[in-house]
């Protein structure tokens, strides 16, 4: 086989679908209008490719149009969702549930309400990454305002129980968030039977433009509003003023609109094409372990521990392939990811691990090809593992005095 | 992050990957890191009668610049009495494989795992020596 590029990162974003490319396009310079503009055809015209993205995007989690936000990106939606909620409902109550694996966009301002006066429960998941809908009944209080808990984990691809968990917030009358940046697109969502009142959303994760993002914010039953956080011409119902992105915003509708046209087939295609990943891995190394729920897990995402082996030397013998590591070697903090260490991982197992995401691009050549290169570095660093070494000689690793730096 | 034409080097060709034997009298090791951390370097030396390297072996379960970093260090100390071997710097490797300064730790291990293997080694044979004397008639 010879070298070729092959990108398993999906989940950390995706390349622009052409079609929705060739969307995008006229909204640059011939319909390059503000849809604010209400006096001429220029605005008109854009807002009207404004109002079908915001159709195609609503569609996807089976919203009203009118229910969508156009924002930058699921960064400042879970920001809007939360401290718009925070800062609308604070004197109601000062206490917010959300977990240990959120995304840092849920986690910060969530930490940075802890500062202004709030309580956070922050929950621990099970060993597969799920919150249970008893965690979350055990965790409510009198003054809790906010659930925010994401759909799917963005490191493990983990499903939380949303629908359950949904129902339960709708019964305490607690307002329920949801930051839905992987999931999205490609599992199936309804915000009316899953009682989600905000949803987090993102074009650049389902092959539309980086820089655009949706925020849901339910209209009736409850009726939510958020104080916004940018300020000024009173844009989409005033939650977030300034000039719409439009070109952004169609590329995004034209996204939408494909994913949820093509979901069944994709889903069921990358679901295959990820256990072909995993039984080619298992059929040819051994000590390797799954991290996540298979029983609740995105099709594109699956995340495996190589155990005696680093994340990062793993990378360093595939580098025509991109995925990303749980190792702290590839982050600047030096510390390993803190959603494996919440799942129980060990730090030792963290740094082991590295995750694939497939996308639509993803052909079986491209896993096959992976599997190979991935046999060889595992087998490679072994060779030089001085813990595969003491394991293979029967010495439990566990029990090792090891000189701590 | 990119690596330096050095480093992929090492990781591609490592030199000196193995073990020599723990329980040999002229073999030191040494054995830094901890796995929780992401780094841990075993690094063995065999010395002659007149105290100078002749082989050098090393096993490395961390990142690409740790590896070339004990891969180095075996290279380096192959031919050098202790103490030579001893006056090695991290910041020797440093400047040889071109490491970033969030990759410096990777340096220090190697050094830590070389001054760990001399130390077991001398130890050896200090033992070695006084057996000796208690067994002299005296």
């Amino acid at each position: 086989m010879g070298s070729r590029n092959v990108y398993l990162d999906n989940a950390a974003t995706t390349p622009v679908d052409p079609r929705v490319l060739e969307a995008m396009l006229p909204y640059f310079r011939e319909e390059f209008g503000n849809a604010a503009s209400r006096s001429h055809k220029f605005g008109w015209v854009a807002e009207e490719a404004v109002e079908a993205a915001r159709g195609h995007v609503a569609a996807v989690i089976g919203a009203e149009s009118k229910e969508i936000i156009w924002t930058s990106g699921a960064t400042e939606s879970n920001n809007l969702a939360i401290l718009g909620a925070a800062r609308m409902y604070g004197d109601k109550g000062r206490h917010i549930i959300t977990s240990l694996i959120e995304h840092k966009a849920v986690i910060d301002p969530c930490k940075f309400l802890q500062t202004q006066g709030f309580d956070v429960s922050f929950l621990q998941p099970n060993g597969q990454g799920r919150v249970s809908v008893e965690q979350v009944r055990e965790a409510m209080r009198e003054d809790t305002i906010l659930v925010s808990l994401m759909f799917a984990n963005n490191e493990i691809g983990t499903i939380h129980p949303i629908g359950e968990i949904g129902a339960l917030c709708h019964e305490r009358g607690i307002l329920f968030h949801t930051d839905a940046t992987q999931a999205f697109g490609k599992t199936p969502i309804d915000v009316e039977a899953m009682k989600i009142d905000l949803l987090s959303a993102s074009a650049h994760k389902i092959y539309g433009p980086k820089g655009v993002g949706a925020l849901y914010v339910r209209r009736k039953k409850p009726r939510v509003r958020l104080e916004p956080v940018i300020y000024g011409g009173g844009h989409e119902r005033g939650m977030r003023s300034g000039t719409l992105n439009v070109p952004g915003i169609v590329g995004f509708g034209e996204a939408a609109r494909i994913a949820r046209e093509e979901m069944p087939q994709e889903s069921k295609r990358l679901a295959a094409l990820r256990d072909r990943l995993w039984a080619g891995l298992s059929e040819h190394l051994t000590d390797i372990a799954r991290n996540g729920d298979p029983e609740h897990s995105l099709p594109n995402i699956v995340n495996i521990s190589f155990l005696y082996v680093e994340g990062e030397s793993l990378m360093m013998g595939f580098s025509d392939i991109a995925v990303s590591s749980g190792s702290a070697c590839t982050s600047a903090s030096l510390e390993p990811s803190y959603v494996l260490k919440n799942i129980g991982l060990g730090d030792e197992l963290a740094h082991s691990s590295i995750r694939f995401s497939l996308g639509r691009f993803t052909t079986k050549e491209d896993i096959d090809y992976t599997v190979d290169l991935v046999v060889k570095s595992v087998n490679h660093l072994r060779a030089m593992s001085p813990l595969y070494e003491m394991a293979l000689a029967g010495v439990d690793l566990s029990k090792v005095q090891w000189q701590h730096h | 992050m990119s690596y330096s034409n050095k480093v992929i080097d090492h990781y591609q060709n490592p030199r000196n990957v193995g073990s020599l034997d723990q329980g040999d009298a002229r073999v030191g090791t040494g054995i830094v890191g901890a796995p929780e951390c992401g780094d841990v370097m075993k690094l063995q030396i065999k010395v002659d009668d007149e105290g100078r390297i002749t082989d050098a072996k090393f096993k490395t379960f961390g990142c690409g610049s740790a590896i070339a970093s004990s891969s180095l260090a075996t290279e380096w100390v192959k031919g050098r009495t202790l103490d030579e071997a001893e006056e090695l710097r991290n910041t020797d490797i440093v400047k040889e494989l071109a490491l970033p300064p969030v990759k410096i730790h990777c340096s220090v291990l190697a050094e830590d795992a070389i001054r760990a293997a001399i130390a077991d080694v001398r130890k050896k044979q200090e033992a070695r020596v006084a057996s000796a004397a208690a067994s002299s008639p005296s």
